[in-house]
């Protein structure tokens, strides 16, 4: 099998506009699906509202396309009711961070068996481009004229604190490593947290100097950098990207799972 | 073995879903229903089932519509301020056609209210508390044994027309100690699956599609925007839109009669009181005190969708009494239905109509 056939393909064409980066992290998630060698019957995806929350809907999976921000709790349901499925969420900055900000910590803290992929556009795309948790300060957006004036989430220290088992960070500009860690994510018991930043070129970069897609693909390449990395620059005294993103493996633990078929 | 015990209102309704089978709950404390999940906590994990106390109601709610796709008899319960927070995810069940129970013990309102204090207000949120147009079933416990037979109902209801339905308890009921006769078996009619090669949300001669159920290989798909019949978002066609949310609501509205339930006493009085919930109790003794055949009695079990054909059962009726812990929610769904003079009772601040203040009104029109 190859991840191609989990394509819903009667759904297709998708909404997304020319040059949006969800497509990559759908591609990304159902290689790592496709290399768990779970089955289409075993497996959900869940999400809320927004861009990213359209994804389980091209997915040929039982799929659950809630209410703005709820995507967590309703999985929550699903893999409490069922815990042989496997369960994957799918979600966005505004829909994790903002609305379904107490979902996300509490599910981490509970440490439930899922695997969270946060496409993080640091925008509203669907509703057309207002700020959200993850705007960069002073970044534009249609409610954000000026520039935001207040500090965004780091969504992997979020997850970490709360008490996940996995948490890592990629961006669309890294498929294999992006896959990869969607793939140990799987594999880890317990929440396991991958956020993935994706270039939103309709309503981020076109207001944020990223005049073409590429250009904010080539900035998730040139300010990334690893953490382990990014800390031995800074103990060094070692110059590196401003602003910079570190990306990689945040943590990996065992903590105890909620949802965990003894 | 039936066996009789003497118990609490709310620990009956609790009672009641596990014998209804229900096996996943997920609540968020509130007074004064607090007690359904206490139980809950203590009962489900040995019934094999899943209790989770979520971060709040919204996320409740989000739950037991989670574990109902993945196969569960699911319920929540909770009392106004929490009842406000479902409201979205409740319209989310009714249009993705997910059966759940939510048990609604009220107390007094708006807003933070009587925590400890009865009402019957939330009877018109609970009708029309979502945004848009739909439909529910809503059910109204008068003793502890309704509670524990009104809630099995409440699963069947609710798996049979793939709709949430509604325990419209109140704190007095939920707190009362009444004789409760437990039985073997509760009647159980379960979810009839979606057929092999029937798309999952065409629905059948009834109205109501079969259930496809998660992880049964049927890949379905299932949201909250306006969907055609493969479950698909199709949000800009006003056809279908107005085929579907017709259909939700007239899959309801249709089997009005088959879903009623109701007691009636005297139908031949002139004067009716019509109760549901905790008021019905000062009613009966009202009648039991009187002995006068030209006074009767509707008492509604279920008051949504509103059994209106019960009020012709009155054929003498000149005036119908309707005794309420709210301004007259449902007097005033009594009086669209009928040309009869409807006389509202209604009473806030927490206390029932006692059987004396009911036979001073009931006498001005004897």
């Amino acid at each position: 099998m190859t991840y191609q056939e989990w394509f819903r393909e009667d759904r297709l064409p998708h909404i997304y506009c020319t040059g949006c980066g969800n497509g990559t992290v759908i591609n990304c998630t159902l290689m790592a699906v496709d290399e768990m060698g779970w089955k289409k019957e075993d497996t959900a995806f869940i999400s809320g509202i927004g861009c990213s929350s359209r994804a389980p809907g091209y997915i040929v999976t039982d799929s659950l396309h809630t209410t703005h921000g709820r995507a967590l709790a309703f999985a929550t349901g699903v893999k409490l009711g069922n815990p042989d499925l496997h369960v994957v969420v799918f979600t966005g900055d505004g829909d994790l961070a903002a609305i379904g900000g107490n979902h996300f910590i509490h599910a981490c803290r509970r440490n439930i068996d899922l695997t969270v992929v946060c496409m993080n556009n640091q925008i509203y795309g669907m509703t057309g481009g207002q700020g959200s948790p993850t705007t960069p300060m002073g970044a534009l957006s249609t409610t954000t004229p000026y520039g935001s004036a207040e500090p965004a989430f780091d969504l992997c220290e979020l997850a970490m604190a709360a008490g996940a088992n996995y948490v890592s960070r990629w961006t669309s500009y890294h498929v294999k490593e992006l896959t990869r860690a969607v793939l140990t994510g799987m594999q880890t018991p317990g929440l396991s947290f991958i956020e993935a930043l994706v270039q939103c070129p309709t309503n981020y970069g076109r207001r944020n100097k990223f005049k073409q897609v590429l250009d904010q693909v080539e900035f998730m390449r040139s300010h990334t950098v690893l953490i382990q990395k990014l800390k031995r620059m800074e103990e060094q005294g070692e110059k590196f990207p401003d602003p910079v993103i570190p990306v990689g493996e945040f943590v990996r633990r065992n903590r105890p799972a909620l949802g965990v078929k003894v | 073995m039936t066996r009789t015990d003497f118990m609490q209102g709310n620990t009956a309704c609790a009672e009641g879903a596990l014998a209804a089978g229900c096996r996943f709950f997920g609540g968020y404390p509130i007074t004064p229903s607090t007690e359904v999940a206490e139980h809950m906590a203590r009962k489900l994990p040995k019934a094999g089932g899943v209790f989770i106390q979520m971060e709040d109601e919204i996320a409740s709610m989000a739950s037991i519509i989670g574990a109902s796709w993945a196969g569960k008899r699911s319920m929540t319960a909770t009392s106004g301020p929490g009842f406000s927070l479902m409201m979205e995810n409740i319209g989310y069940a009714v249009m993705t056609e997910t059966p759940c129970v939510v048990v609604n013990i009220q107390r007094g309102g708006p807003s933070t209210g009587q925590p400890t204090m009865s009402g019957q207000g939330d009877m018109m949120q609970c009708r029309f508390g979502s945004h848009g147009d739909y439909s529910v079933i809503a059910l109204a416990p008068a003793s502890v044994q309704e509670m524990f037979d009104l809630t099995a109902k409440a699963f069947n209801l609710s798996d049979r027309f793939r709709t949430p339905a509604f325990l419209m308890a109140d704190e007095i009921i939920g707190h009362m100690r009444e004789k409760l006769v437990i039985p073997d078996t509760v009647p159980m009619q379960g979810r009839k699956p979606l057929q092999q090669g029937v798309l999952p949300f065409h629905p059948d001669e009834d109205l109501v599609p079969g259930f496809p159920q998660f992880g049964k290989g049927y890949g379905v798909h299932v949201t909250g925007l306006t969907h055609d019949e493969r479950g698909y978002p199709c949000a800009t066609s006003p056809a279908l839109h107005e085929e579907l949310v017709k259909r939700l609501v007239n899959k309801i509205e249709s089997h009005r009669d088959e879903i009623a339930d109701y007691d009636v006493v005297n139908p031949d009085a002139e004067t009716v009181f019509i109760s549901y919930g905790v008021p019905a109790r000062s009613v009966q003794q009202v009648l039991h005190d009187q002995k006068n055949p030209d006074v009767g009695h509707l008492r509604l079990k279920l008051v949504w969708p509103f059994p209106d054909s019960a009020l012709r059962i009155f054929k003498n009726a000149k005036t119908f009494l309707v005794p309420e812990l709210n301004l007259g929610q449902i007097a005033r769904e009594v009086q669209r239905h009928t040309k009869n003079e409807v006389v509202m009772l209604p009473k806030l601040g927490g206390a029932l109509h006692s059987p004396a203040e009911l036979t001073t009104v009931l006498e001005g029109y004897l």
